[in-house]
């Protein structure tokens, strides 16, 4: 599949980009600025619509599947936490209460406890500091319980000691929950490290996939 | 003084306009380091502010021999052309002229309706169009400011919109917030109207009608209808158009249209 956008001449965003991910599997996405790793996770998950091609869930034609419905089994971590106005609780509760389920606050308070944020259930979303905001943004994707979680460079708008303390989060949930996880990173230690698979994307077109020796080397 | 040397009113008032124009003329040259771009604009302005204007009296003069129902082609006029001023400021958003006539005739058109069915505005050409171009204009400004802040919102808040979506939230829920900070915004300028009648200004429509003979009572009472009908009419415009602006700015998959 892949995305077009209509401008003269035409660009291609993602490329004729085949690639499978099984259940479990960690599949790092590694390219240079402007290779389309971001686009392509926003066509995973139907932010954006691709122009050809599709994508199969569990062999189920991804457009046959509304759309909400869709974007809560794949969740999305972002560039930033984009936090809504209110408490972290609400927040977490966001997901759940979109199609009609109420997060227990006991459930909330051990999410936040898992991500080291015992306490901050009353807090103020918008007062908390880049790390923090992060933790809940990941915590709030997680509390609807996604299939597939997709990971958009969530650390790369932190300051060092924020961004290590988040990777180590990111790392112990995917291993604890066996997450399937698409995670965008430029990172290629951590890419070698937490990757059970390797894609990289040059201008939009898959460049190499494969083990993480295979495509970065050992 | 101007009386004793015209004394036919119509030449009158062309000198009166020819020494308003020239003040603002002056008054802009004054401020041209300021906005050097206004003083091309400022004639263009008023050479055709005084062409419209002089056009509508030119009308209304016809139309006062005709029958009523002209006043109705005369109004339909006026949102046409709201219409497209809307969609000037708006052009960021698809469809937008669609979304403007749709909103300004059901806000205009069913508040104005229920006034002249009520008798409080009075189905005479002389009342109905001039108190239905203040409706109709203002209903405009209205929703050029609520279609002009939900652009700024939503291209500010491009991130929050899509984690809402990206957690399962119909486009509907995500732009809600952002719908109601447009909806207040663009209310507050009436809201204030009201507020601050007579205390801040007394609205022409008051003055003229003391000047015409009516009791300055009765027309303190008019000019309240007046603001409130434009209060009404264009809450109504806003909601339509609330209605209406979700499908514009979002694809039928709840993806959003309107980036920075």
């Amino acid at each position: 599949m892949g995305r077009e956008l209509p401008s003269t001449p035409p660009r291609m965003l993602v490329n004729d980009a085949t690639f499978s991910v099984t259940k479990g599997e960690v599949l790092a996405i590694v390219g240079p600025s402007g290779a389309g790793k971001s686009s392509l996770l926003r066509l995973l998950n139907r932010l954006d619509e691709p122009t050809h091609g599709t994508v199969l869930l569990h062999g189920e034609d991804y457009r046959n599947i509304p759309v909400q419905t869709l974007r809560r089994r794949i969740g999305m971590v972002m560039q930033r936490a984009y936090l809504f106005p209110g408490t972290v609780a609400e927040n977490i509760a966001y997901g759940p209460a979109q199609h009609g389920q109420t997060i227990a606050h006991d459930e909330i308070s051990n999410l936040l406890e898992h991500v080291g944020l015992e306490g901050y259930a009353t807090r103020n979303a918008l007062t908390l500091s880049g790390g923090e905001a992060q933790r809940v943004a990941i915590t709030r994707a997680l509390a609807n319980d996604p299939e597939v979680l997709l990971l958009d460079e969530p650390t790369s708008a932190l300051d060092e000691a924020a961004r290590s303390d988040v990777e180590r989060l990111l790392e112990s949930l995917i291993r604890e929950r066996h997450l399937t996880c698409l995670w965008v990173t430029h990172n290629l230690e951590q890419a070698r490290t937490m990757a059970d698979r390797v894609l990289m994307l040059e201008a939009g077109r898959i460049k190499a996939i494969g083990t993480p020796t295979e495509v970065l080397g050992a | 003084m101007l009386e004793h040397f015209f004394p036919n009113q119509l030449t009158r008032g062309l000198i009166e306009c020819l020494i308003a124009g020239l003040t603002a003329l002056i008054v802009m040259l004054a401020a041209r380091r300021r906005a050097p771009g206004l003083i091309k604009e400022v004639p263009l302005a008023e050479l055709r502010g005084v062409l419209q204007i002089v056009a509508v009296g030119a009308i209304l003069s016809f139309l006062l021999h005709g029958p009523r129902w002209t006043s109705i082609f005369v109004l339909a006029g006026m949102v046409i052309a709201a219409a497209s001023i809307v969609r000037k400021r708006a052009k960021q958003i698809p469809r937008a002229f669609m979304l403007a006539l749709t909103a300004i005739s059901a806000g205009a058109g069913c508040i104005l309706c229920l006034m002249a069915l009520l008798g409080v505005i009075p189905l005479s050409i002389t009342i109905l169009i001039p108190v239905g171009s203040m409706v109709i204009a203002n209903t405009m400004n209205t929703q050029s400011i609520f279609l002009d802040r939900l652009r700024g919102e939503v291209t500010a808040h491009v991130g929050e919109i899509e984690s809402a979506l990206a957690l399962g939230a119909t486009a509907d829920h995500a732009l809600s917030p952002y719908l109601n900070a447009a909806f207040r915004a663009s209310l507050i300028p009436s809201v204030d109207n009201i507020r601050s009648l007579g205390i801040v200004w007394i609205p022409g429509i008051m003055a003229g009608m003391v000047l015409s003979g009516s009791s300055p009572l009765y027309a303190a009472l008019y000019q309240f209808v007046v603001l409130t009908t434009i209060f009404s009419a264009s809450a109504i415009a806003c909601l339509v158009a609330s209605n209406m602006v979700t499908r514009r700015l979002f694809s039928k998959h709840d993806q959003l249209l309107l980036h920075p």
